[in-house]
């Protein structure tokens, strides 16, 4: 399945676009999808954190990935 | 009650106060951020704030709604800015009213130091020599 994904502050200098593409097995869940970020982009291991957003929702390692999800990358945040 | 918005433009601590002023309120409490002219020594000739808007709006009503709840408060107003913003500039503002000062205080501090943590906007300074994404790195 391919999962479309946004990306934010820095990350979205380290994947060098605003949204990206990944193929990843049907039922992935989000650690897998963690695991194939990291190879595709090593330097995001020097990142304070990177959590997953799906459907604009903090989601846990276990969260199963469907192609309709809006998945996001969400580096360390500093607003405020 | 809560009013959540993001702003491309100047944020008003008038509006906020005024929202969440309540015939029950025994008092409002509002706190302004400030864009600094140093960091670390450095001159910051701008700042830039970016958000992932859908997912910042629900993670500050869940953070208003918590407060709510929490401590009692009446109503919550938080406003944050995006976009580019000069020295001395309001990138957020958080007013809130409660029957006493202490649920004022504690509800305001919380939604503050939360929304820091965990709303998705980020935050990257400019300076003469170059540009960092704020707390990116360890």
């Amino acid at each position: 399945m391919t999962i479309k994904i946004l990306t934010f502050g820095i990350m979205r200098d380290i994947a060098g676009a605003e949204r990206l593409e990944m193929e990843l097995p049907n039922g992935a869940n989000v650690a897998e999808l963690e695991a194939a970020l990291a190879l595709q982009f090593p330097s995001i291991r020097r990142l304070g954190a990177l959590f997953i957003a799906v459907n604009a929702a903090y989601a846990n390692p276990d969260t199963v990935l469907s192609e309709h999800d809006e998945v996001a990358l969400i580096p360390p945040v500093s607003g405020g | 009650m809560m009013d959540i918005q993001l702003h491309r433009e100047t944020l008003s601590p008038e509006y906020c106060r005024q929202y969440v002023a309540d015939p029950q309120a025994g008092a409002i409490v509002e706190f302004v951020g400030l864009v600094r002219q140093q960091t670390k020594g450095k001159t910051v000739l701008r700042l830039e704030f970016e958000a992932y808007e859908k997912m910042a709006l629900s993670e500050m009503s869940r953070i208003a709604g918590q407060a709510i709840e929490r401590y009692n408060a009446i109503k919550i107003s938080i406003h944050h800015r995006i976009g580019v913003l000069q020295t001395g500039e309001i990138p957020v503002i958080v007013a809130v009213s409660a029957a006493h000062r202490e649920a004022a205080f504690a509800a305001c501090q919380y939604c503050i130091d939360t929304l820091k943590v965990t709303v998705p906007i980020w935050k990257k300074e400019v300076f003469e020599d170059g540009a960092v994404w704020v707390s990116a790195h360890p």
